[in-house]
């Protein structure tokens, strides 16, 4: 296949990547554009194989292994579709971060690789007849060659620190390590000595001749970085570490684009790379946290005295739940990672089916930050066939909670915790939150009295128009279930 | 233990501290409960339904004062009736311990226990046992009702066939619980009606009762602690009397429910005001009991003035909506007992470190608890009055174009920084580099300008769909595993097989999960 025909088809791909993303701005046109996306990659690794399969037999680094793209082609779909069919919709988070590393790994062995021909190049010298990626390399002259170092380091690093971070993230997300943020004694003294070992290295690499075992070493430094600094990160910061990793796959992808001169690498990291730095440029302002400020771990607060939060918590039971409940004509559910953790999205959208069926209005305000991945509460409910159309985003639904009989908060709460508004000293000021205090009536479903990831304590829980519902959050629907119908 | 109501001997007393309903709920507190026969007859409750509710009648109070532990009231007992009162008893009720000085000293004499109704703090969580805020809130709805059939014309305005009728002016004095009560019974009767209170804040309040707040300007903040008002200076009252003065030839029905704790009432609407009020207007003065807010307000009447203007005084206004107002007493009378008796067995705890108790509980063991000290936790969170003022459409207009212009600064100056950096990158980066390196910068751009209309609802599909779609990596592996070095092809064979997982499943999962989204 020539190289001017695999281009043209990278062109095709490329295109369809973007459509693939640009469909999801609306749940219909979605469904249309992952075919899309499945379209592009198909050509894409078909006409590259096909680039392949034509050079002649005797080429030194000619195509001898048919067999194990083929036999690594089958077993990873047999793979990827039982892990994908397997996967539980709450442990989605899990999943996507083992995706990350995956990426990340890849790129970490791509860059070795790379720098591997790149020496066996050397050693041969120009009277070989090679092809592709050698053949590449060959014609390079010294300052592409300096570039090319470059772009092999940043790939190698980028794609280390996406692999192990993605690796504690998942450890965290499926709860095999604890999700508190961990911190080591010396803190981020140790990732800046370990930068500048990596700096060092990469510098030793750039200027010598030899270099596998330099990049061997500089993934394992950028791997011990991303271990620290995921470990130090914990609970509700997860979705920024998440979006984060999602776009450093992207950024390593992309790195290792320009090693391999591949545009159709490099357009496709550097899409997945912008998508993953505005989700969590959207995720940090859901939180009035500065980015920077994330990644280093912690909540820091400002010192000054926090407002103490005064007063009772008034319980209220089953019955007396089911009773504003009918007494209520219009409803919002603001759902959270308890909600997750207790899988109670099954009983919640019977609930709504009945309460719908009645003739209330029941709708969903779902807060960016909500959960441990972005927007992973959609997909939750999606998942327990609540409607779309009645599932809200934060700004679509803030200032109709004044008119709203009741608000049911189950399984959330730094984001409805009205001292984001109204203490200035509180950690949390000035995150944006649901005013769900401004309902008529508040019912909080929460398996104890403690407090939220912040750490501190939650003043709507003490407003005199909030009831506490304690317990489980599955099974205190289901015993609303069985009192309304 | 028993808990015991008797029949108000107070004149005109048509309430009662217990309902057949709060009854029920005492009795769940392991209480045994009495009344006197006929002790909710006048507010609408007959010995019967007691009887149903599991109550004992008793045939006179002599009998209920002796046999009950705790005897709960509206007003405050006379002196006659705790005289002979056994040691440790209880008694709660309407109180005002400032004007009865020998009724506590009779109670800590005889060691009784005396809660007042009208001493529980003003804080969130002693809300349910309000009585005073019960209290307001009938005796607003009520003077509105009085001021209605007092006043010879319709409250909405209407446009009929026999002529035009304006509304109903109503001015209201005080936004308390009273005051916002009567401006919700006012404008949704269709009155007009403006409302006034010393103290700013509550300026949010008037407007989503859906009254107009009457704006001073004058420097002073008149909160007091506890959400109540403090007295005001004499230039600031000028200021207020000429707003009135201004607006009372306008106003058909004037509520004036102003009180100051430990001051009384202050007069308000002078005797100059009620004269250029238009004939048949009406005045309701809900502060009458504290000699009233109006000149010419005589306490417990109605009387009419020279100009045909109607004072009403009346200090009874919850008893004559006993039904209601006994309701809703003997539900804060329950919650104070629940608060008692915190092990739900039928003995009272009076824990005086629990500042609702401590603050209620006027005389204790022997002892006069009155005054109490200063709760605890600050009553109602006084928050900083942040000045917001309107802003005129020229003031706005301004801003957006200030706004707009520093967004163009910094557009501008990212576009040349990004240009001098590219430029920089030029000079020493060969032509190669630099065609890959457009495709980059096109691709981050185009990224950016798709991403940003992504919905937020799929956030997660969007992350499993670049997580798919970065799995591009494997074309990568694809040119590489062509080799006969065996590290490269142990390399590139496990990228290709990680990256292909990626690919699939990360297809595979998005698929699933967008085809979850259904529309209802």
């Amino acid at each position: 296949m020539s190289e001017g025909l695999l281009a043209s088809i990278y062109i095709a791909a490329s295109v369809l990547f973007i459509l693939s993303l640009g469909g999801l701005s609306n749940q219909e046109k979605a469904k249309r554009a992952i075919w899309y996306g499945m379209a592009g990659m198909a050509i894409a690794v078909i006409s590259t194989l096909g680039s392949i399969a034509f050079v002649s037999e005797d080429s030194l680094l000619g195509i001898q292994n048919i067999e194990i793209i083929g036999a690594a082609l089958l077993v990873g779909s047999v793979i990827g579709i039982i892990v994908a069919q397997r996967v539980e919709m709450t442990g989605m988070p899990q999943l996507v971060a083992a995706l990350h590393s995956f990426v990340g790994l890849a790129a970490v062995f791509t860059g070795i690789n790379a720098q591997i021909v790149v020496e066996s190049v050397h050693v041969l010298g120009n009277n070989q007849e090679l092809f592709g990626f050698a053949k590449k390399i060959v014609s390079k002259d010294a300052v592409e060659l300096s570039i090319l170092k470059i772009e092999v380091l940043l790939g190698v690093f980028i794609g280390a620190i996406t692999f192990t971070g993605s690796v504690i993230a998942f450890g965290k997300l499926a709860g095999r390590i604890t999700s508190k943020p961990f911190k080591f004694p010396g803190g981020h003294i140790w990732n800046i000595l370990l930068l500048i070992g990596c700096i060092v290295l990469g510098y030793l690499y750039f200027v010598g001749d030899q270099g596998v075992d330099l990049l061997v070493y500089v993934s394992i430094l950028a791997g011990i970085i991303g271990i620290l600094l995921i470990m130090g990160i914990g609970g509700a910061d997860m979705p920024v570490v998440v979006s984060m990793l999602n776009s450093y796959s992207g950024w390593a992808a992309a790195a290792i684009g320009f090693t391999l001169s591949n545009d159709l690498l490099i357009v496709t990291g550097a899409l997945v790379g912008s998508s993953g730095a505005i989700l969590s440029y959207i995720m940090c302002r859901a939180m009035n946290r500065n980015f920077v400020s994330v990644i280093l771990g912690g909540f820091g607060g400002s010192g000054e005295a926090i407002q103490s939060v005064g007063g009772e918590q008034i319980a209220i039971d089953a019955d007396g739940v089911a009773t504003l409940i009918t007494d209520a004509d219009s409803i919002i559910i603001v759902p959270g990672y308890g909600m997750a953790v207790a899988q109670a999205q099954g009983p919640i959208s019977e609930l709504t089916q009945r309460l719908v069926a009645q003739g209330k209005t029941v709708r969903f305000a779902i807060h960016p930050v909500a959960g441990r991945l972005p927007g992973h509460m959609n997909v939750l409910l999606a998942e327990a066939k609540v409607p779309y159309d009645i599932v809200l985003e934060m700004d679509e639904i803030n200032e109709d909670f004044p008119s709203t009989d009741l608000a049911i908060i189950i399984g959330s709460n730094d984001i409805v915790n009205p001292a984001a508004q109204e203490d200035p000293n509180s950690p949390i000021a000035g995150m944006p939150v649901l005013e769900v205090w401004k309902a008529n009536q508040v019912i909080v479903s929460k398996r104890g009295q403690g407090t939220g990831y912040s750490g501190i304590e939650n003043s709507l829980f003490f407003k005199e128009n909030t009831r506490m519902f304690f317990g489980d959050a599955k099974d205190s629907v289901n015993k609303l279930l069985t009192l309304i119908s | 233990m028993r808990v015991g109501t008797v029949k108000e001997i107070t004149d005109g007393e048509a309430r009662v501290a217990i309902t057949p309903d709060s009854a029920k709920r005492i009795i769940k507190l392991g209480y045994d409960v009495a009344i006197e026969t006929g002790a909710g007859k006048v507010a609408g409750f007959d010995d019967f339904q007691y009887e149903e509710a599991g109550v004992s009648v008793l045939s006179s109070a002599d009998d209920l004062w002796d046999t009950s532990e705790i005897i709960v009231k509206v007003n405050p007992p006379s002196t006659g009736e705790v005289e002979d009162l056994g040691e440790g008893k209880a008694v709660i009720s309407f109180v005002y311990p400032q004007e009865r000085q020998e009724l506590l000293d009779l109670c800590a004499s005889r060691k009784l226990s005396m809660l007042a109704m009208d001493m529980v703090p003003r804080i969130s969580r002693a809300q349910k046992m309000d009585a005073l805020s019960s209290m307001a809130n009938i005796a607003g709805y009520r003077s509105v009702i009085e001021a209605g059939n007092n006043f010879g014309r319709f409250f909405t305005g209407q446009v009929t066939a026999a002529g035009k009728v304006p509304p109903a002016q109503v001015l209201v004095i005080g936004a308390g619980v009273a005051g916002l009560s009567a401006i919700g019974t006012a404008t949704s009767l269709g009155a007009m009606v403006k409302a006034f209170d010393v103290r700013p804040e509550v300026a949010e309040q008037i407007e989503s009762m859906g009254a107009q707040f009457l704006f001073l300007d004058f420097e002073e903040d008149a909160s007091g602690s506890g959400g109540y008002a403090k007295p005001s200076s004499p230039e600031f009252r000028e200021k207020q009397l000429e707003l009135f003065r201004k607006v009372a030839p306008e106003i058909d029905i004037v509520i004036t429910t102003a009180l100051i704790p430990g001051v009384g009432a202050p007069k308000l609407w002078l005797a100059d005001m009620v004269e250029a009020m238009k004939p048949g207007s009406v005045i309701v003065d809900l502060a009458a009991e504290k000699g009233g807010n109006c000149d010419l307000t005589k306490p417990g009447e109605k009387i009419v003035a020279d100009n045909k203007v109607t004072i009403i005084g009346y200090t009874d206004f919850p008893s004559r909506m006993a039904t209601q107002s006994s309701l809703l007493y003997a539900t804060n009378i329950f919650h104070l007992l629940s608060d008692l008796t915190p092990e739900k067995n039928g003995m009272p705890f009076i824990n005086m470190e629990d500042d609702v108790i401590r603050g209620a509980t006027v005389a204790h063991g022997g002892e006069i608890t009155y005054p109490p000290p200063p709760p605890k936790i600050q009553a109602i969170a006084v928050q900083p009055k942040i000045a917001t003022k309107e802003l005129t459409p020229e003031e706005k207009r301004h801003e957006e174009l200030v706004k707009f212009k520093a967004d163009t600064k910094r557009q501008i100056s990212f576009l040349i920084a990004g240009g001098i950096v590219t430029a920089l990158l030029g000079l020493v980066a060969p032509v190669s580099f630099m065609q890959h390196f457009v495709v980059f910068v096109l691709s981050c751009f185009v990224g950016y300008q798709v991403i940003w209309n992504v919905s937020h609802s799929l956030h997660t599909p969007l992350m499993s769909v670049t997580n798919a779609i970065s799995g591009i990596i494997i074309i990568g592996a694809i040119l590489q595993i062509g080799t006969l070095n065996t590290t490269i092809l142990v390399l590139s064979g496990i990228s290709l097989l990680i990256a292909t997982i990626n690919i699939v499943g990360g297809f595979y999962v998005t698929r699933r999960m967008l085809a979850m989204f259904q529309r209802s």
